[in-house]
């Protein structure tokens, strides 16, 4: 029983790995194709969040905690990350100074 | 003792300047005289022990490379001793009257000190390289020396040239010393001399000679090094009389009398050395006619002449061996003396171009009676008063005497020396007797004059005098200088005891040299009287081109064509520089593995594949390949931060979790930074480049990823040692008390590169804060 319970994880891990990865890729063709910039950015948000995926799949996979932090900092890489470009694509900057508003 | 005195007008140079800064009444010249005179004396007394035995004198200064200063005196050092001492003394006392104490005479007479002890250093050093350390000594005093008067274009030109010939042959001198040391083994010269037979037999004889030579050649101004010599002359007249024709041209006459032993009897050596000594003979003594300046003819004519003692040596025969030593000692007091009559010359007319001078005998009979005796003796006049003639008379008794010697050499050349030693004699009458007729006889022209010319003060005589009186003391009474001087030289030179030669006067009736002098005498005379008719000759030969020119084209063309060279790669663009780097890196990386046959390709330690991390790594290529075909900055960025996060997924797939999490925090950081920095960027441009450049850039970057990729591959494929990871998996907890491997070892096994880099994001911290700050500065202002 608990040999078909693993393998059953098993190849629904891989599986899960495979699709995930294509998405990935998928996005990539969508970053590259643009057309415009924010649907780059969108893109690569969304690669971000298949990123925290693989990593826990492969947390599983490997039967390891390690990777946990990794996904927590994915997590806030990618929000910040965006928020930067978000930012950037609309104000032209990232980090407004006091004296340039004047 | 002798140490002592090399050095000491070296110690007498540091007091030189302030002899003539604090004691303005009397000339610095008085002081200095001192030094040459008391060494002249020493030497003087040193005679009659050395005649016996040579001294050999040791001084250690760096025994564990065998360089020391020893000392060898024997008969050839001790002539060469006394006429730098003898002739530099004479020259200290000319300089006295001659330079005025306006001019710079602490700088003139430390840089002829510097000279004396250059020159004293050569002639009596036994150790190669103390040798060569003084030969380089008597470029450098020289070119001082030459460029006294530095405020005139040409004396820096004259001093640059001569700098750079006489140090190119230096040079090559010294790679043959070293060569010659090499193979023998010694550093010290009496100990090559012994092992003659060691150099002459190596297979690197030939070369060894060469470069030797080619020293001596550069620094006495044989053909076609001469060319430095003539442009010397911008030297105020002391030093040209002093170090132009006495002594310093004559340090490569030294080196090849000192070497001789070690290669006479080769054909190489009398070929190369009696050949470029007649061909310098013939073209020194050719152009000197040509010449209008007085220092001009003298410097052709000190050239010529040193070709005649070079061809001597070469010929290696005692009576030319000795002949040689005989005109080194004859042409060092009549030239000397018609260098400073050239002074006087120059001194009381205001000019030295023959032809504004004539006629000068009526108002400066003393000086022309000097030069009398001088030009005579140069021309080699049949009289008993001159030593030119009896050492020219030895030069026609040695060529002719060629044809006695075994050896098909020198039955092949035999017919032909004797004819060129005449011609280049004929020429050498030309010359002097157009130099002592044209200055001093004919018509006076006054009006082309500054001044009225008188004869100069006594003092400015003097030493012209000694020398005059000399030359006819040395033709009157040759015996005690043969049996004190030559001898001892010539058996130094020849390195055996040689027979007590006689100089005689008179050879008899019917024999070769004197009918050769005879058709010296007549030929010459009716060139002399024929010359307006045939001087165009000059015109057609050597007409424009001259071994200046070559020299010059020489220069020059280094110059441009290093310019050229070097406009050729350093272009500014720093896309070619990466070219260049990055196309040798990958030339020579991609060669090594080729010819080392390195590459190796092994499976066995490859894991298997797994699709998740084969469709990662596709998605990088696609993301790497595609930043080269986008426009658009933003979406370049963007498609650098897909590979960014693919790799570090592909630390997680090979569990590597705390590089996982560096690298993502260090690629949003980046790809933030771009973006921070993206408004002060210009506009990505299409390129416009050819499209061989765009195949240039394909080639190098295609080649330098093979390369990188080959090294990769055949790196991981050849493993030769144990890895230490097992250590670090074993003792992280035991020895650094942490679980986390990774990070024991970047704080404790390894912590020194860990602190480095911290320093290194420091540094980038502060450089970036210095550089914002610097560039706001630069806004306001």
């Amino acid at each position: 029983m608990d040999q078909i319970m693993n393998s059953i994880l098993h190849w629904s891990i891989v599986i899960s790995l495979v699709i995930v990865s294509i998405s990935i890729l998928l996005l990539l063709y969508r970053t590259i194709k643009g057309p415009t910039n924010p649907d780059r950015a969108i893109a690569l948000d969304s690669i971000g969040i298949s990123l925290i995926a693989l990593a826990a799949l492969v947390a599983i996979k490997l039967n390891t905690t390690f990777f946990n932090e990794v996904i927590l900092l994915i997590g806030i890489l990618a929000f910040i990350g965006t928020i930067a470009v978000a930012k950037f694509i609309e104000k032209g900057v990232i980090i407004e100074h006091d004296r340039d508003k004047s | 003792m002798l140490h002592f005195l090399i050095i000491a007008p070296l110690i007498m140079a540091i007091l030189a300047p302030i002899l003539f800064k604090k004691i303005k009444g009397v000339h610095t010249g008085w002081f200095i005289l001192v030094v040459p005179l008391f060494i002249f004396i020493y030497l003087l007394s040193l005679v009659s022990t050395v005649i016996h035995k040579p001294l050999f004198l040791q001084l250690n200064w760096m025994p564990s490379l065998g360089i020391n200063f020893d000392l060898y005196v024997d008969g050839l050092s001790m002539l060469f001793g006394l006429l730098i001492t003898g002739i530099g003394s004479l020259v200290v006392f000319y300089s006295i009257y001659y330079l005025h104490k306006t001019e710079k005479l602490g700088h003139f007479y430390v840089y002829l000190l510097m000279f004396m002890t250059a020159m004293l250093g050569v002639v009596f050093s036994d150790n190669l390289f103390v040798f060569y350390m003084f030969w380089e000594f008597t470029s450098l005093s020289s070119f001082l020396l030459i460029g006294f008067w530095n405020h005139r274009e040409k004396s820096r030109y004259g001093a640059q040239k001569s700098m750079l010939i006489t140090v190119f042959g230096g040079l090559s001198m010294l790679a043959g010393l070293v060569w010659m040391s090499i193979v023998v083994g010694t550093n010290s010269i009496r100990g090559l001399i012994q092992h003659a037979d060691v150099i002459i037999q190596s297979d690197y004889f030939l070369p060894i000679l060469l470069l030797v030579l080619l020293g001596a050649f550069t620094k006495s101004a044989q053909f076609p090094f001469h060319t430095w010599l003539p442009d010397a002359m911008e030297a105020p007249t002391p030093v040209s009389a002093y170090l132009h024709s006495a002594t310093m041209v004559k340090a490569g006459i030294y080196l090849v009398a000192r070497l001789s032993i070690l290669f006479s009897g080769t054909d190489e050596f009398f070929l190369i050395v009696s050949g470029f000594g007649l061909l310098t003979l013939c073209w020194g003594s050719y152009n000197a006619v040509k010449h209008t300046d007085l220092k001009g003819i003298l410097a052709y004519s000190t050239i010529s002449q040193l070709g005649m003692i070079m061809a001597m040596l070469g010929f290696g025969t005692g009576v030319a061996v000795f002949a040689a030593i005989f005109h080194i000692l004859n042409h060092a007091t009549f030239k000397g003396s018609l260098f400073m009559v050239a002074g006087i010359v120059d001194h009381e007319t205001g000019t030295r171009d023959i032809r504004r001078l004539g006629g000068l005998f009526t108002l400066m009979p003393i000086t022309a009676t000097l030069a009398i005796f001088g030009v005579f003796s140069m021309a080699g006049i049949p009289l008993p008063i001159l030593n030119g003639f009896l050492s020219k008379e030895m030069f026609f008794d040695a060529a002719v005497d060629l044809r006695l010697e075994s050896g098909s050499i020198y039955q092949m050349v035999a017919p032909f020396f004797p004819v060129i030693a005449v011609i280049g004699s004929i020429f050498t009458f030309v010359y002097s007797m157009i130099l002592y007729f044209q200055t001093f006889t004919g018509e006076l022209k006054l009006s082309k004059l500054e001044r009225k010319p008188h004869d100069p003060p006594l003092g400015m005589l003097l030493s012209p005098f000694v020398l005059v009186v000399l030359i006819i003391v040395i033709a009157l009474f040759p015996g005690p200088f043969n049996h004190y001087l030559l001898t001892p030289a010539v058996a130094a030179v020849m390195g055996s005891e040689v027979p007590h030669t006689k100089i005689y006067f008179w050879h008899g009736f019917f024999n070769a040299p004197l009918f050769m002098s005879l058709i010296v005498l007549f030929t010459g005379t009716l060139l002399y009287f024929t010359r307006s008719k045939w001087v165009h000759v000059y015109d057609r030969f050597p007409g424009s081109w001259s071994m200046n020119k070559a020299y010059d084209s020489i220069v020059g063309g280094i110059f441009k064509g290093s310019a050229t060279l070097t406009n050729t790669y350093m272009t500014g663009s720093l896309r070619n520089y990466f070219r260049i780097i990055i196309g040798f890196i990958a030339i020579l990386g991609l060669y090594t593995i080729y010819i080392t046959t390195g590459f190796k390709f092994d499976q066995v330690t490859n894991s298997a594949l797994a699709i998740p991390e084969l469709i990662i790594a596709l998605t990088m290529m696609i993301a790497a390949i595609s930043i080269i075909f986008i426009s658009n900055r933003i979406a370049a960025i963007l498609a650098l931060g897909v590979v960014g996060y693919g790799l570090s997924l592909l630390f997680v797939f090979f569990s590597a979790p705390d590089l996982a999490l560096t690298q993502l925090s260090v690629e949003t950081v980046s790809v933030a930074l771009f973006l921070l920095c993206f408004y002060h960027l210009p506009k990505l441009k299409p390129e416009k480049d050819t499209s061989g450049s765009k195949l240039i850039n394909i080639i190098v970057s295609v080649a330098f990823g093979l390369m990188i990729t080959f090294i990769g591959i055949a790196s991981h494929s050849s493993k030769w040692f144990e890895s230490i990871s097992d250590y670090f998996l074993k003792y992280s907890y035991k020895l650094g008390g942490g679980d986390n491997v990774v990070n024991v070892i970047l704080v404790d096994m390894r912590g020194l590169d860990t602190m480095l880099e911290i320093c290194v994001l420091g540094i980038a911290a502060l450089g970036i804060l210095a550089m914002i700050k610097y560039s706001r500065k630069g806004d306001v202002e």
